[in-house]
């Protein structure tokens, strides 16, 4: 069973549509689910692989 | 021996400790640790480096989203590794049953404790959930990856 926007659904009535992008930035897959051409569900998963640093930096004198 | 100038490793952990106040230190209410949360922003939005708090402007909206956005679990203390200070949140950030249309790629980790100031923005590919979840899994917590680090 699958949270749709129509409520609970059987997922043998909905097509399933899956895609990911994977970059040095993040990996990223989502999952569609849809009812008679219409969207009814999407979730979607974002694995972030690096996050910016901050540089401590001391001025010389 | 000889003397190298550096900031020190054990300060730079600190920092992310709140131990050293170089500035006026905010009034605390106890020693517990700060609650931090993460709010998502539309793809339209502006967040940046020169955002100073949240603010509900450009914030996404939609069934199941609760303005502000949901808490930061924390609970991995800073640390160092070489000298490189970070941390990183200890759970994805999940937003569970949203329906958020409009499409976002951007969340604001904020310090809710301290008058919801801003601690960074990160970006991602812009998105949107409808009647599902949306799940942020955190970088690996090292010296490399970590979510917030100071090298």
């Amino acid at each position: 069973m699958i949270t749709t926007t129509k409520g609970m659904m059987d997922e043998a009535l909905l097509d399933k549509r899956e895609g990911e992008v994977d970059n040095d930035h993040e990996h990223t897959r989502w999952v569609e689910y849809w009812h008679e051409g219409e969207l009814v569900h999407r979730s979607v998963h974002v694995h972030l692989k690096e996050a910016p640093a901050l540089f401590g930096e001391l001025e010389k004198f | 021996m000889a003397n190298t100038q550096a900031m020190c490793t054990s300060f730079k952990v600190e920092i992310l400790g709140g131990v050293h106040a170089i500035g006026t230190p905010p009034t605390r209410g106890s020693t517990a640790k700060d609650t931090f949360k993460a709010a998502l922003y539309l793809a339209s939005a502006t967040v940046n480096a020169a955002t100073t708090a949240y603010n509900a402007s450009g914030e996404v909206s939609g069934a199941g989203y609760s303005p502000g956005g949901i808490t930061v679990s924390n609970a991995t203390a800073p640390t160092s590794t070489g000298t490189t200070a970070y941390w990183t949140p200890s759970a994805s950030l999940t937003y569970t049953g949203v329906t958020l249309t409009t499409a976002f790629d951007a969340v604001l980790m904020y310090n809710s404790t301290q008058a919801d100031k801003a601690v960074a923005v990160y970006t991602f590919g812009s998105q949107t959930v409808t009647a599902g979840n949306f799940i942020l899994t955190m970088p690996t917590n090292d010296a490399s990856t970590a979510l917030l680090r100071i090298a």
